[in-house]
């Protein structure tokens, strides 16, 4: 048993003993390393003055990835290559040119967010993409900045991407991460400082190993992303005495086809799952998109979306709509089940001691299936929802023969709307039909009010999104979006 | 370009210094930003031993102590000291004007998360776990919450106020139009990337050294001598820069110095208090939410005879500046408007919520959105293009230049501003194609709005007009530059050192700008009210006139010759027909001991102010600008998006236009913030339930509006100010109203095109959403 990682950070192996495993890496940089290049704004991954780029083995193929480190856990940078915003500047002294441009259009104002977006760009630097403005907002939809208005990074951002290209040697970081991987799982034993307690971390390494230690554990949190678990302890201030992460199971990060079905493991994680599940049904594509940010894509993963079980997730409402299942397993028991049926209650999902979500399957497209989804939230990017919904509509001839509609934030699971559903069933598909569905929404749901929106508002818009999916699909005005692809006529 | 080679010819030696006046160069810190390399107060090395702090806080709005048992918190682990009102050493006040703030709640709380008591152990983890350890029994009493309940409880800091000019009431009834309306606007989190931090460092004698995130060293000086009840000379206050201020760290800075200062002095260690971003959010004052009910009368043009506004103003459970930014709010009722006769009254109401504070614009954004509403309205009711309405009220003309508080506009260059967007962006063209699209789109709506700005530049509070600076000259002729403005991020230093630079001819690289330190500049005021640079920026041009003086005499004087033929320009000083570098000449005058040091001092000359009558010359200049903003509308969902803005903006003759750029742009956004996506929400408790970015949204980058064209309006001051510059960190604030009226008007197209949306700020999804349905289901009344 080891109580060290290993990883590279800023090109130099690091070797360090973890004494609390559930220290985020932005404190163990800052207080543990001095490197307070990387700040803190928030602690909840919602500002991205943390982020830092994390370059990990997928397969052999090495990608870079912009994380928030505020809700890192410090055992997950073992293995990975790990570069600060003190990484950056060339040998000689000189700015690289992501921070060069960054100077030179003004980009900064008071200072504070910087590190963040550099660090975020220099990520899509890494991985090449494109540079134009559209992109950009989406790269730094995860950065917050209070003092400039954004105008000078993104002129950054367009500079960055004329005038350099990455000269990072992937086959050399590739090559020395492959030496750091691990024959046994990585296993921490240490005290808590706060309760005196043991604290324990695993990183099984393929998924049965996973199951047995869950069998064995079965009170032991999953890890997956740590975008919602992250917050627990850095927000909700709990204490995990034993984690088990995923993030060394490589075999539950598959996406494939089987059946006409798209099979997604569970550890896959959104930033890739959104591409193919975006070719399949843009407006999954598209709400994927919204989905926090890039750096909480790039840790947070589909299938700790589902298994959170949260009234607000959006993943839920599009993938209930469009049927899909899911596979839990337990040992080596494996069993499948409609991903509506696995929500219960607040709270409460149908998983059982020491069973963890395996993978999602989501059915492939049919030609005469009407799909459409929608996110209502006070901001467009990098919120969360007030309300979710998704409709899945397919016609026999002009009438409808089969109405699946979900909906998040209407009720204390996301669920269906049977009511509504029950109104289209049978019926040509004309807007006084749609008008009757809306009526029997308000049967179907009361929901409540909070901080992101009144109960009249969230009915009143799940209403209106039923007349929007009708108008969007039947209708004759075309597209009806503010924000996305389809917003090219405002 | 010359050759190293060639004799240096005239134009080459007479190139101009870098960095001098009016050049767009780069923030001074900007390259150490961008490497992680510019030191915050919690990046600085910590001290062995240093402790950390937690305040614990209040689960009520309002009430009594009934009794505190900490013995399980002081025995925790890692807890080292438990401090509580009863441990202050001095005073346990820390009110900014009055002194009604209590440090520590001290028998009796007055908002939900009023700090009870503090403890300070070996690690934040352990000083945060060792306060849920406390019994305390509370008994709690009634809270007065809102607006409303303040209003009818009486529940004011001060009487009421008010200001005024003409005969109000003749006009209201005598005049074809009346209109009668109100406004709800919300509050702002400053949001500041960086939250509240200070460390206090014990030093001998008892003195503290405090490094501070503050843009008030002097005053948190003052209160932390208080708290301790030591002289002020026994503690440092340094501030190198701040991750973001914007007025959140004027006074609710002092909060936390006081208790790391307190907590220092009374454990002999360092002890640094960080907030997390919920403790911030909670405990920290706001912009001041707002209601606004006006009352107009006008002509058939929609030129104002009378109007009577009454604000209401939450200042919260103690008086902070609120006084004073109720002031601004009246001060800013007419915005660039004149007001024959004019009334407006203002409440500022004690209420059991945080105490709230200043916040760019200081009160001005919600007078001048009031006065925007009322424009809006009455072009709304006659039909007309609320630009020709704004027009028609514009200072300007015979007669037309007094505002409400009798200060006479004389500086007036809104007319123009507005002419010049207005033909710029072809305002016409942009109203039909507006038009056009709505008449196309059912479910969509667009709205498009040009609004005017014009802020009064000083601080209302006279004496505060004044600052000091602290030049010194090495005797290689490096200099270093000192005074009392902080850096928050709006480019203060580099605009000073450019003064400095200038004033000597010499590089900015040699001007070396150094952290605010209350032991080099005393008594200073506030970086605040957009007067960072005009007043010290004065300060620091008087200090280096006095040495360059000094340097004129001395050469004057050994080369025998006038002073006329001695002038420093590109790095030199030019003597008669000869020049020496600056260096050179600085070393010469050393060993010729001559004072190479010398402080410099600026007060803001010809401002008064009657408070009692509401009447003087409050403002030095005004500051003007305009923004034509374009919105769409989401007709079913009430989302919206800000699509293209058009600024034209009046800082006189630019310091620097990249910074000031830079303020325009980022100003705009925030305005855009506070009055779209930023929506502060309490529950019935008065706990703030949005106390983090996961549930307080503040714009990201998308929000930005594709085409956001910012020109600088060609002006010079006509007061004397620094280089004839003006201030422009509040002032663009402002021009995002343009955004809120847009809104409206793409709401208003719902209806017959008389219909007043009953629009609040913020508008949210859902508040839009609320307007839209209100003048839809009129229209399906047809009682428009
Ligand atoms: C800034 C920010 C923005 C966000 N924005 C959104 C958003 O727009 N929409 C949205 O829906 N969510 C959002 N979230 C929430 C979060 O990102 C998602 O729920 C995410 O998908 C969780 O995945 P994860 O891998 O990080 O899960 P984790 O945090 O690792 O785990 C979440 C839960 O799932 C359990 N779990 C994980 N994997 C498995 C498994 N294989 N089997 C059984 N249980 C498992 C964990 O034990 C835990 O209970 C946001 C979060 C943050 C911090
Ligand atoms: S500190 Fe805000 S995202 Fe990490
Ligand atoms: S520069 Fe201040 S938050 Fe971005």
């Amino acid at each position: 048993m080891s109580d060290s990682i290993r990883f590279y950070l800023n090109g130099t192996l690091i070797e360090r003993p973890v004494s609390d495993s559930t220290q985020s890496v932005l404190s163990a940089l800052r207080y543990g390393m001095r490197l307070t290049g990387t700040k803190e704004g928030c602690a909840e991954g919602d500002c991205g003055a943390c982020t830092l780029v994390l370059g990990s083995l997928e397969g052999d193929k090495l990608r870079y990835r912009a994380v928030n480190a505020c809700i890192l856990f410090l055992p997950e940078l073992d293995g990975k290559d790990v570069y600060t915003v003190e990484g950056l500047r060339r040998a000689d002294g000189t700015l690289h040119p992501v921070q060069q441009a960054m100077v030179d259009l003004h980009a900064s104002q008071c200072g504070f967010c910087t590190p963040g977006f550099v660090m975020a760009l220099y990520a899509h630097y890494l991985n090449g993409g494109s540079f134009e403005r559209a992109v950009l907002k989406d790269v730094v939809a995860g950065n917050l900045c209070r003092c400039t208005g954004y105008g000078p990074i993104l002129d950054a951002g367009e500079r960055i991407g004329k005038e350099a290209s990455s000269d990072h040697d992937h086959h050399g970081a590739a090559k020395r991460l492959s030496a750091l991987k691990r024959d046994v799982p990585l296993d921490i034993v240490a005290t808590c400082p706060i309760s005196g307690k043991p604290k324990r971390y695993q990183a099984p390494l393929s998924s049965d190993e996973l199951a047995h230690m869950l069998v064995e554990a079965p009170d032991a949190v999953l890890l997956a992303g740590g975008t919602d678990v992250g917050l627990w302890v850095t927000k909700q201030h709990k204490r995990l005495d034993h984690v088990i992460s995923l993030t060394a199971v490589e075999d539950l990060r598959f996406i494939r086809e089987r059946d006409g079905w798209l099979e997604i493991g569970a550890g896959v994680r959104h930033s890739n799952a959104m591409d193919r599940l975006g070719a399949l049904y843009p407006d999954l594509g598209e709400l994927l998109r919204r989905f926090g940010s890039v750096q909480v894509r790039n840790s947070g993963t589909l299938g700790g979306n589902i298994a959170n079980g949260s009234p607000i997730g959006d993943s839920p409402p599009p993938l209930i709509a469009l049927g899909a299942r899911i596979v839990l397993r337990r040992g080596d028991v494996r069993r499948e089940l409609a991903l509506e049926d696995f929500y219960i209650d607040y709270g409460k999902q149908d998983r059982q001691a020491g069973e963890f979500l395996e993978s999602v399957h989501v059915p492939l497209p049919i030609a005469d299936r009407i799909f459409k989804c929608y996110k209502i939230s006070k901001r467009f990017d990098q919120d969360i929802s007030a309300v979710c919904a998704a409709f899945s509509i397919r016609l026999e001839g002009d009438r409808v023969c089969e109405a699946r509609i979900a909906f998040g934030g209407m009720a204390a699971t996301p669920k269906r709307a049977s009511r509504a559903e029950s109104a289209l069933m049978g019926q040509k598909f004309t807007e006084a039909t749609m008008r009757q569905a809306m009526k029997k929404l308000a049967d179907d749901f009361a929901p409540i009010t909070d901080m992101r929106a009144s109960a009249d508002y969230r009915l009143k818009v799940a209403q209106n999104l039923l007349l929007k999916a009708w108008l969007e699909s039947a209708g004759d005005e075309g597209p009806l979006r503010l924000v996305g692809k389809e917003a090219a006529h405002v | 370009m010359s050759d190293q080679s060639m004799a240096p010819d005239t134009a080459s030696l007479c190139d101009p210094i870098h960095g001098g006046v009016a050049q767009p160069i780069t923030h001074d810190s900007a390259h150490k930003h961008v490497a992680g390399a510019a030191f915050y107060v919690d990046d600085l090395p910590e001290p062995q031993d240093m402790l950390h702090l937690y305040a614990a806080q209040s689960p009520h709005a309002h009430a009594r102590i009934t009794s505190m048992n900490l013995d399980a918190v002081r025995q925790a682990s890692g807890v080292v000291a438990v401090i509580t009102a009863a441990d202050i050493p001095g005073h346990n006040q820390i009110g900014a004007v009055f002194k009604d703030e209590p440090l520590l709640a001290d028998g009796e709380v007055f908002y939900n998360g009023h700090p009870v008591f503090v403890v300070a152990a070996k690690s934040i983890e352990q000083a945060r776990a060792a306060a849920a350890l406390a019994k305390i029994d509370y008994e709690v009493l009634p809270a007065i919450l809102g607006i409303k309940d303040a209003h009818e409880a009486q529940s004011y800091l001060e009487p009421p106020q008010s200001m005024g000019r003409g005969d109000v009431k003749t006009a209201l009834n005598r005049a074809p139009h009346r209109l009668s309306g109100h406004l709800s606007v919300n509050g702002q989190d400053h949001f500041y990337l960086e939250g509240q931090v200070s460390l206090a460092i014990p030093g001998e004698d008892g003195d503290v050294h405090v490094y501070s995130s503050t843009q008030h060293p002097s005053e948190l000086q003052h209160l932390v001598a208080e708290v301790l009840g030591v002289a002020s000379h026994s503690v440092t206050v340094e501030v190198r820069r701040m991750g973001g201020g914007f007025g959140g760290k004027e006074s609710q800075a002092a909060i936390f110095a006081a208790l790391a200062a307190v907590a220092a002095k009374r454990t002999g260690r360092a002890a640094k208090f960080r907030l997390d971003r919920d403790d911030d959010m909670i405990i920290t004052g706001k912009r001041h939410e707002a209601e606004i009910a006006y009352d107009v009368s006008f002509d058939t043009d929609g030129r104002i005879d009378g109007i009577r506004f009454e604000q209401f103003i939450k200042c919260g459970y103690a008086a902070d500046l609120s006084l004073a930014v109720s002031d601004r709010a009246m001060f800013h009722a007419d915005n660039a408007y004149y007001l024959p006769n004019v009334e407006i009254k203002s409440f500022r109401c004690r209420t059991n919520t945080v105490s709230n504070t200043a916040f760019r614009g200081f009160g001005g954004p919600q007078g001048v959105i009031g006065i925007e509403r009322v424009m809006d309205a009455i072009a709304l009711h006659l039909g007309l293009d609320a630009l020709q309405v704004r027009k028609a009220n514009l200072y300007g003309g015979p007669g037309r230049d007094v505002t409400p508080y009798h200060q006479q506009v004389t500086d007036n260059v809104i007319p123009e501003i507005i002419g010049a967007l207005e033909k710029e962006t072809d305002y016409a063209k942009r109203r039909a194609a507006v038009k056009a699209f709505n008449a196309a789109h059912r479910w969509q709506k667009k709205g498009l709005a040009l609004t005017p700005v014009k802020f009064g530049i000083s601080f209302t509070t006279k004496h505060l007009n004044q600052a000091g600076a602290l030049v010194h000259v090495y005797s290689d002729g490096s200099v270093h530059l000192n005074h009392g403005g902080t850096e928050m991020g709006q480019g203060l230093m580099v605009k000073v050192a450019q003064v400095v630079a200038e004033e000597f001819q010499i590089d900015v690289d040699r001007v070396k700008v150094t952290a605010t330190h209350t032991g080099k500049v005393p008594n200073t005021s506030a970086t605040a009210a957009s007067s960072g640079s005009d007043l010290n920026g004065m300060a620091a041009q008087a200090a280096a006139r006095t040495i360059k003086e000094r340097l004129v005499d001395f050469i004057a004087e050994s080369r025998g010759l006038p002073k006329d033929q001695i002038r420093f320009q590109s790095n030199k000083v030019f003597i008669g027909n000869d020049f020496v570098t600056f260096d050179d000449l600085v070393h010469e005058a050393y060993l010729a001991r001559i004072s190479l040091s010398s402080t410099g001092f600026y007060k803001t000359p010809d401002i008064h102010y009657d408070r009692d009558s509401h009447t003087g010359r409050p403002f030095y200049y005004f500051a003007y600008g305009a923004a034509l903003s374009e919105v769409v509308i989401d007709v079913l969902t009430g989302e919206s998006r800000v699509l293209a803005v058009d600024i034209l903006h009046d800082v006189g003759r630019s310091l620097n236009p990249a910074v000031d750029l830079g303020q325009i742009e980022g100003g705009f956004i925030q305005g855009m913030g506070w009055l779209t996506t930023e929506e502060l929400v309490s529950d019935a408790e008065g706990r703030l339930r949005t106390h983090a970015p996961s549930t307080y949204k503040i714009p990201v980058a998308s929000d930005r509006p594709d085409a956001f064209n910012i020109t600088l309006f060609s002006n010079t001051n006509r007061e004397a100010t620094i280089h004839r510059s003006k201030a422009v960190g509040e002032p663009p604030f402002m021009l995002a109203v343009s955004v809120h009226s847009a809104l409206l008007d793409a709401v208003a197209s719902l209806g017959d095109g008389t219909q007043l949306p009953p629009l609040d700020a913020p508008a949210t999804p859902e508040a839009i959403l609320r307007a839209v349905e209100a003048v839809t289901a009129q229209n399906e009344r047809g009682d428009g």
